[in-house]
C-alpha cells in the first residue's frame, strides 16, 4: 500500500474542507442528532456533529465521498471534539472511544472505495484531533490568572486515549489541528509518543496551528517563530496553520513557517473571513486565486480548507494544486 | 527527514530565541531563584506573588533573555510554587516573551515546570549522577515535553574538577544523549563547572584554566552542543568585595566567552566592563584565572586588601541599557519611549557625526525604523509608537538649530504627505495619530489642520509637490466633501494618490462615491497601522501592480456593493408613516417637567465627570479594540492598554487639578406635540426658569425623517416623532434639548503640547476632552431624568448600566442614526440660543466647536428607543424639502448619505 511519506514527495497533497458547513446542509434536528440510539439520551445532543458518526454516519460517509470526488487527497475524521473534554459538554465522554474508532472506520472505508477505484492516486486519513474547549495556559478567570481549567496531565490522558482509537480504527496520519494554545497541542503529542512507543509504531503527524488575528499570534500569545519552536520536538510529517484567517491573511505567516522549518508545510485556511453576518463569503475562485499565490511562492506540500469551504472549494484548490510542484525542503548544512 | 532543521539552540517564550554564533552570548536572569535571593525566596514563602512577579520582570527588563526559575527550599511546596509562579508568569506577555529555564535539583518540581509552559524551555539540570538508567529516562521526558536540557559535568563518581574529568563526562553525556536517546545536539548544553579561584588551595588554581580549556574542548568536538556556566562561584573566596568580584567575572566571562561558553548566568549588576577594569587589577586577576605563577593567588589577596570597603560608586540604579554603544542607546530610547536620556544621547551623537543631519539621518532614522518594524509586525502598539515620536520629535528638535547653522541641507524624507481634516470638520484625532506614525516612518508630513477648504488642499499639494493626500472627517457632511475634493483634484489635473479615513468613512463610500471621480488611486484605510503599510506601498517605485490591485479590488466591492443595496426594497412615505411606531396616547404616561424653560451652566465642577466616563470608545481611538475594563488585561494589548490607561489617568488628574478645561452646558424642556406626521412642535415662550437668552420665536419645529425600508407586518417604520403626542390627541407632551462641552481649554492645550513636541498628549488631551464630553450628556441626561424633568426621579444606576443606556428615555443627537439630519443642529442653537449661552458655534459643515461637544433632544418617553434612520427615497427627500423650505439640492446635499440609489 502507498503510504502519504511516499506521495507527499510526489505532489501537493489536497486536505479536505469543512465538515461543519457540509454538515449544516442536512438541517439535522435534535432527533436526527439521538437517532435510535440516544432517543432518551439525558442531555441534548443537538450540535454534538462528532455523534453523527453513530447515528447518521451515511451523512458522514457522504461528505468524505464529495470531498474525495471534488479531488482531496486526504480526508479528516469526523472527531474535531473527541475528547473526553470536549465531550463533558454532551454527557458522552463515555462514548469517546467509540465515536473515534467509527469516524475513522467510515472515513477508512470510502477512502478504500476511492483507492480501489484508482489506484494511482492513493486517498488517505487522518484523524483530526482538535484543542478541546479550554487552554492549558491561558485562565479562564482574569481575577484568579494562576488558575488553569485543564491541566497537561488531564490532556494528555484524554489525548492519549483518542490517539489509541483513532489508530485502531485505521487512521494513516494524526492531525493536531486548531491549536490556539501551544500546551494543549504539546500534550497531543505527548501522548502520541507514548502510543507509538507502547505500540512500536510509527505513524505520521500532521499539527496545525491558529493564528487568531492580525496580531500575528496563536490565542496563548505565540508568534510564528515561537509555535513552530514549541513543536518541532517530535518528527512531524508537517506544520502548517488553519483557521481563524482566509487564505490570503494567513498567508505572511506561513511564508515565515515555510522559511523556518523542514518539515513539510500544511495549510487549510477559512473561506475568507466572516462577513458582517458570521458567513464565510469567499468563492471557490477567489480563494484559488490566493492559493495560487501560494504555490507561486512555493510555500506549501498540503493543501486544503477549514471553516466555510466546500466540495467546490476543494475542487478550485485541487485544479490549481495539480499544476504545481510541492515546496521543496531545503536541508541545512 | 531529518527533524533537527536547525543546527542552532532554538528556545522559545511567546517569541523565539535562537543562539546563533553571532548571538555572542545569551544571559540568563537568576534572580527569580529562592536558592539565590533572599527576597525572593520570602515573597514566594509569603505568596507574594504579585511582587514576585515583579522580580521576573526587573531581569527582562534588565535584558535577561532566558529566565531561570528556581523553587528548590526545604520549607517549601516546590511542586506547587513552580507550578503558581510559571503559570502566572504565562499571564504576562512581557515577562513570559522569553524563555524559561525550570531549575530544579528534584525532577517532580521539574516535571511540574514542563507541563505548564507552553514554549521551549531549558531544563536545569540533568546528569549521570544517579547512573545512566536515570539519566535516559529523564533526558527522554525532556525531549517529549519539548525542552532543552543543562547537563552538568557530574557522574555516578561526583563533579567534575578536572579537565580530563570534565571531558570525559560530556564527552559520555553527549553520545548517550545523541546516539541512545536521539537527543538532538543542538538542545545540549553542558556545564563543565565553575569552582572558585584563589581559595589558597593547591588543587584550585586550574579551577578556571580547565573550565576554560573543557568549554574549548566540548565546543570543538562535540558538534552543536553549548556551554553554560554560573559565573559568580568563580570569585567565591573574595565574598564581601565586590570591585574584586566584579573583575574577576568580568575578566572570566571575558575568557570564557572567547573559549566558547554561549550562554550563563550572570548578575549584571554585579558586572564591571571589562575595558574599565584597573589595569592592574586586571592583571592579577588574569594571572590567578589562568594560573599565571604561584604567587598569582597572593597577589591578588593583597591588592584586594587596598580595596576592600572601597565604596563602589552607585551605578546599581542606572539600568543596564545605559551602558550599551550609542546606537543602542538611542533605540532603546526610541522603542521604549523613554526621554529621558535622548537628549545627552543625541548630542553624544552629535559630537561624533560629521554633520549634524547624519544624526537623524543615522542614528535616529535606525532607532525609527526598529520602531517601525516593531509596529508593522504587531510587536508594538500604537500608543507606544506615539510615544516613541514623542522621543523623537524631542531629539530632532534638539538637533535643529545645530542644523540650520550648518545650513548643510535637508533631511531626506521617504515621501511628502499632505493631511487635512476636511471644510467643516474639526475632528483630528485620528488624522493625528495616522500623521505621527507616518512621520515615525520618516514621512514628511504637512498637517494643513482641521477645517481645510478643499482650494487650500489642493493649492498647497501642487506648490509643495506632495505625494499623496490625506483626507480625514468624522460627521457625515464631510463625506460629501471628499467626493467634491477628489472631483476637485481630477479637475485639477493632480496625480497622486488620495488617502481617505475617519469614522463615518468607510470602503464602501470610498469606492462607490470617491473612487470614481478620480483618476489615481483611492484607497480607504480604516486604522492607523495600516496606513504605513499602504503609504509604503503608493509610494514603491514598483507601485504599478499594486495600484492596479487596489482599483480592481475597489471596483469589484463597488459592483458587488450596488448589487446588493439594489436588492433593498422601500415603501412610500405615505405608507411608512401608515406604519408609524404607535404609542397608546391615553394610556401613556406623561410627566410635566417640573422645570420649563431654558436652563445654563457655565461653571460646572468637571471632576464630577469622572465616574461617568465610558472608557472603551477611548481606548478605540488609539486603535485598541476590546471593551473596558477587560481590556486591561487583555492578552494581546492588554499591557499597551494599561499603560496607556496611566497616562490617560494622570493627565485626567492635571486637568482636574489644575481646572485646564471648562464645560458648560444648556438645556431647556419645552411643550411640545407632533404635527403632520413626523414634524415637532416646540412652544418656546413663556416659560423661562432664569432670564437667560433664548429664542425670539414662539413655536420652533423640529424635522424628523422616518425609516423607509420594507420591512415585515407590524415592524413600524420608526420617525423620532413617534414618541412624542400628536396635537390632535389633545394631550399636552413635553420634550427637551441640550448642548454640553468640556472642549474650552482643549485646543489650546494641545497646541502647547504639540509646541513641546509632545503628540502623544496633545491627541491624549483630545481623547480625553471627548470622552468628558460624552460623560458631560450622560451626567446631564441624569440630572434631566431625576431633577429638572423628574419624570425618574427614583432611578439608581450604576455607571455600567448608564453606558448600556439601561435608563427610560433616549437623548439622540443629530448627526447620529436616529436623526442624521445635522441640519436640526440650527433648530436646537436656535432654540436654546446656545452660542449666546456658552459660546459653542456650528461650522459650515455644522459641526460644533469646540469638538468636545454633544447636543441632542430629550424624549421621556418610556417607549422611546434608539433606531437608525437607514436609507430614505426621493419622495420623503422632496416632502422634506418643502418642510424645510430649502432647495432640492440643498437638501439632496444634506441628507445625502442617507439617500437611496
Amino acid at each position: 500500500m502507498a503510504s502519504i511519506k511516499q506521495e507527499i514527495q510526489k505532489r501537493i497533497l489536497v486536505l479536505d474542507g469543512a465538515m461543519g458547513t457540509m454538515l449544516q446542509q442536512y438541517n439535522f434536528e435534535e432527533q436526527d442528532y439521538r437517532g435510535e440510539r440516544f432517543k432518551d439520551y439525558p442531555s441534548p445532543l443537538k450540535g454534538n456533529n462528532d455523534l453523527l458518526s453513530l447515528t447518521q454516519p451515511n451523512a458522514i460517509a457522504d461528505v468524505h465521498r464529495k470531498y474525495f470526488e471534488a479531488g482531496a487527497d486526504i480526508v479528516e475524521t469526523n472527531t474535531f471534539s473527541g475528547t473526553t473534554i470536549a465531550m463533558a459538554d454532551y454527557n458522552m465522554e463515555d462514548l469517546v472511544y467509540e465515536l473515534n474508532y467509527e469516524s475513522a472506520q467510515i472515513a477508512r472505508y470510502v477512502a478504500n472505495e476511492f483507492t480501489n477505484a484508482n489506484p494511482d492516486k492513493p486517498r488517505f486519513v487522518a484523524g483530526s484531533i482538535g484543542p478541546t474547549n479550554r487552554t492549558a495556559s491561558l485562565s479562564p478567570d482574569v481575577n484568579r490568572p494562576e488558575f488553569r481549567a485543564v491541566t497537561f496531565d488531564e490532556l494528555r490522558v484524554a489525548y492519549k486515549q483518542q490517539v489509541e482509537a483513532l489508530i485502531d480504527g485505521g487512521v494513516d496520519v494524526l492531525l493536531v489541528e486548531t491549536i490556539f494554545d501551544t500546551l494543549n497541542a504539546k500534550a497531543a503529542l505527548f501522548a502520541i509518543e507514548e502510543v507509538k512507543e507502547a505500540r512500536n509504531i510509527d505513524i505520521p503527524i500532521m499539527v496545525s496551528g491558529t493564528i487568531t488575528d492580525a496580531s500575528g499570534r496563536t490565542l496563548s500569545g505565540q508568534t510564528v517563530e515561537a509555535f513552530l519552536t514549541s513543536v518541532s520536538h517530535i518528527p512531524l510529517l508537517s506544520v502548517g496553520f488553519n483557521c481563524a484567517l482566509g487564505a490570503k491573511q494567513l498567508q505572511p505567516y506561513l511564508k515565515r513557517l515555510s522559511d523556518q522549518t523542514q518539515f513539510y508545510t500544511s495549510a487549510h485556511p477559512n473561506a475568507g473571513l466572516p462577513n458582517a453576518f458570521g458567513e464565510y463569503d469567499e468563492s471557490p475562485q477567489q480563494m484559488q486565486s490566493y492559493i495560487e499565490s501560494y504555490l507561486k511562492d512555493d510555500l506549501i506540500n498540503i493543501i486544503g480548507g477549514c471553516c466555510g469551504t466546500s466540495p467546490e472549494h476543494i475542487k478550485a484548490i485541487a485544479e490549481v494544486a495539480a499544476k504545481y510542484k510541492p515546496r521543496q525542503i531545503l536541508a541545512l548544512t | 527527514m531529518e527533524s533537527d532543521c536547525q543546527k542552532y539552540l532554538t528556545l522559545s517564550g511567546l517569541e523565539p530565541l535562537v543562539v546563533t554564533p553571532e548571538s555572542n552570548f545569551i544571559n540568563v536572569g537568576e534572580r527569580t531563584n529562592v536558592t539565590g535571593s533572599r527576597k525572593f525566596l520570602r515573597l514566594i514563602k509569603e505568596e507574594k506573588y504579585e511582587e514576585a512577579l515583579e522580580v521576573a520582570r526587573d531581569q527582562v527588563d534588565g535584558g535577561a533573555q532566558i529566565l531561570d526559575v528556581n523553587m528548590d527550599e526545604g520549607m517549601l511546596d516546590g511542586v506547587h510554587a513552580m507550578t503558581t509562579f510559571l503559570n502566572l508568569i504565562a499571564s504576562e506577555p512581557d515577562i513570559s516573551r522569553i524563555p524559561l529555564m525550570i531549575d530544579s535539583s528534584k525532577w517532580d518540581i521539574i516535571e511540574a515546570g514542563l507541563k505548564v509552559a507552553q514554549g521551549k524551555c531549558v531544563v536545569n539540570s540533568i546528569s549521570l549522577k544517579e547512573g545512566e538508567a536515570e539519566f535516559k529516562r529523564q533526558a527522554k521526558l525532556v525531549m517529549r515535553y519539548g525542552a532543552a536540557v543543562i547537563v552538568m559535568a557530574f557522574d555516578e563518581d561526583g563533579q567534575a574538577d578536572t579537565y580530563q574529568r570534565r571531558i570525559d563526562i560530556c564527552k559520555r553525556s553527549y553520545d548517550i544523549l545523541v546516539n541512545e536517546v536521539g537527543f538532538k545536539p543542538q538542545d545540549i548544553i553542558f556545564d563543565p563547572n565553575i569552582f572558585p579561584v584563589a581559595t589558597g588551595m593547591e588543587e584550585h588554581r586550574k579551577n578556571a584554566l580547565d573550565f576554560f580549556n573543557a568549554t574549548k574542548w566540548i565546543r570543538d568536538n562535540l558538534p552543536y552542543a553549548n556551554v553554560s556556566g554560573g559565573v559568580s562561584n568563580v570569585s567565591f573566596s573574595f565574598r564581601g568585595n565586590n570591585i574584586v568580584r566584579e573583575a574577576m567575572h568580568s575578566a572570566f566571562l571575558y575568557h570564557a566567552i572567547k573559549n566558547g561558553m554561549n550562554l550563563g548566568i550572570v548578575n549584571p549588576t554585579m558586572l564591571e566592563i571589562y575595558d574599565e577594569i584597573n589595569s592592574e587589577l586586571l592583571q592579577l586577576v588574569e594571572d590567578v584565572l589562568f594560573d599565571r605563577h604561584d604567587q598569582a593567588t597572593e597577589r591578588l589577596i593583597e591588592y584586594a586588601e587596598t580595596v576592600k570597603g572601597d565604596k563602589k560608586e552607585e551605578h546599581i540604579t542606572i539600568q543596564e541599557w545605559r551602558n550599551t554603544p550609542l546606537q543602542e542607546r538611542i533605540t532603546h530610547s526610541l522603542v521604549k519611549g523613554i526621554d529621558a536620556f535622548i537628549i545627552e544621547d543625541v548630542e553624544e551623537a552629535r559630537l561624533a557625526s560629521n554633520k549634524p543631519i547624519d544624526v537623524i539621518e543615522g542614528h535616529l532614522m535606525i532607532g525609527m525604523n526598529v520602531v517601525g518594524d516593531l509596529f508593522g509586525s504587531g510587536k508594538m502598539f500604537l500608543p507606544q509608537v506615539v510615544k516613541s515620536a514623542r522621543v523623537m520629535k524631542k531629539a530632532v528638535a534638539y538637533l535643529q538649530p545645530f542644523i540650520e547653522a550648518e545650513k548643510d541641507g535637508k533631511q531626506e524624507f521617504a515621501g511628502k504627505i499632505l493631511m487635512a481634516t476636511v471644510k467643516g470638520d474639526v475632528h483630528d484625532i485620528g488624522k493625528n495619530i495616522v500623521s505621527v506614525v507616518l512621520g515615525c516612518n520618516n514621512y514628511e508630513i504637512i498637517d494643513l489642520g482641521v477645517m481645510v477648504p478643499p482650494e487650500k488642499i489642493i493649492e498647497t499639494a501642487i506648490k509643495e509637490q506632495v505625494d499623496i493626500i490625506g483626507l480625514s472627517g468624522l460627521i457625515t457632511p464631510s463625506l460629501d466633501e471628499m467626493v467634491y475634493v477628489s472631483k476637485q483634484m481630477e479637475k485639477n489635473n493632480l496625480h497622486i494618490p488620495l488617502i481617505i479615513g475617519g469614522a463615518t468613512t468607510s470602503k464602501a463610500h470610498t469606492s462607490v462615491k470617491i473612487a470614481p471621480h478620480y483618476n489615481n488611486t483611492v484607497v480607504h484605510i480604516n486604522d492607523a497601522s495600516r496606513a504605513v503599510t499602504v503609504v509604503g506601498d503608493l509610494l514603491n517605485d514598483n507601485n504599478k501592480i499594486f495600484k492596479e490591485e487596489i482599483r480592481a479590488e475597489y471596483d469589484t466591492f463597488r459592483t458587488q456593493f450596488l448589487n446588493r443595496t439594489q436588492q433593498k426594497e422601500y415603501i412610500s412615505i405615505e405608507d411608512a408613516r401608515e406604519k408609524k411606531y404607535k404609542i397608546d396616547w391615553n394610556k401613556s404616561e406623561i410627566v410635566k417637567p417640573k422645570t420649563l424653560g431654558i436652563q445654563v451652566i457655565k461653571d460646572f465642577d468637571i471632576t464630577k465627570l469622572e465616574d461617568f466616563i465610558d472608557w472603551t470608545p477611548f481606548f478605540r481611538s488609539w486603535d485598541l479594540h476590546g471593551k473596558y475594563p477587560d481590556i486591561l488585561t487583555d492578552n494581546v494589548v492588554g499591557n499597551q492598554a494599561t499603560d496607556l490607561f496611566e497616562d490617560a489617568q494622570q493627565l485626567l488628574q492635571k486637568v482636574f487639578s489644575e481646572q485646564l478645561l471648562k464645560a458648560k452646558a444648556v438645556f431647556g424642556l419645552f411643550p411640545a406635540n407632533t404635527i403632520n406626521d413626523d414634524d415637532i412642535e416646540v412652544t418656546t415662550m413663556g416659560c423661562h426658569a432664569e432670564p437667560v437668552e433664548a429664542s425670539q420665536k414662539e413655536k420652533l419645529t423640529f424635522l424628523t425623517l422616518r425609516q423607509q425600508l420594507k420591512k415585515r407586518d407590524h415592524v413600524p417604520n420608526h420617525a423620532l416623532a413617534d414618541f412624542i403626542a400628536p396635537k390632535q390627541t389633545g394631550i399636552q407632551d413635553y420634550i427637551g434639548a441640550f448642548c454640553v462641552s468640556t472642549g474650552f481649554g482643549t485646543a489650546e492645550l494641545a497646541a502647547k503640547f504639540e509646541a513641546e513636541n509632545d503628540d502623544y498628549n496633545a491627541i491624549m488631551i483630545k481623547a480625553l476632552a471627548d470622552r468628558l464630553a460624552e460623560a458631560f450628556a450622560e451626567y446631564l441626561h441624569k440630572e434631566v431624568r431625576t431633577k429638572h424633568w423628574a419624570y425618574a426621579a427614583n432611578e439608581n444606576l450604576n455607571n455600567q448600566d448608564l453606558i448600556k443606556e439601561a435608563y427610560k428615555g433616549i437623548r439622540p443627537a443629530p448627526g447620529y442614526p436616529a436623526c442624521p439630519d445635522h441640519l436640526e443642529k440650527t433648530t436646537i442653537w436656535e432654540l436654546l440660543n446656545v452660542k449666546e449661552n456658552i459660546g459653542v458655534e456650528l461650522t459650515d459643515s455644522l459641526a460644533m466647536w469646540p469638538a468636545a461637544s454633544v447636543s441632542g433632544y430629550y424624549f421621556g418617553n418610556k417607549e422611546a428607543k434608539y433606531f437608525g434612520l437607514g436609507k430614505i427615497t426621493e419622495d420623503q427627500l422632496k416632502d422634506y424639502t418643502n418642510r424645510r423650505n430649502i432647495t432640492l439640492d440643498d437638501a439632496r446635499k444634506w441628507l445625502n448619505p442617507n439617500l437611496a440609489d
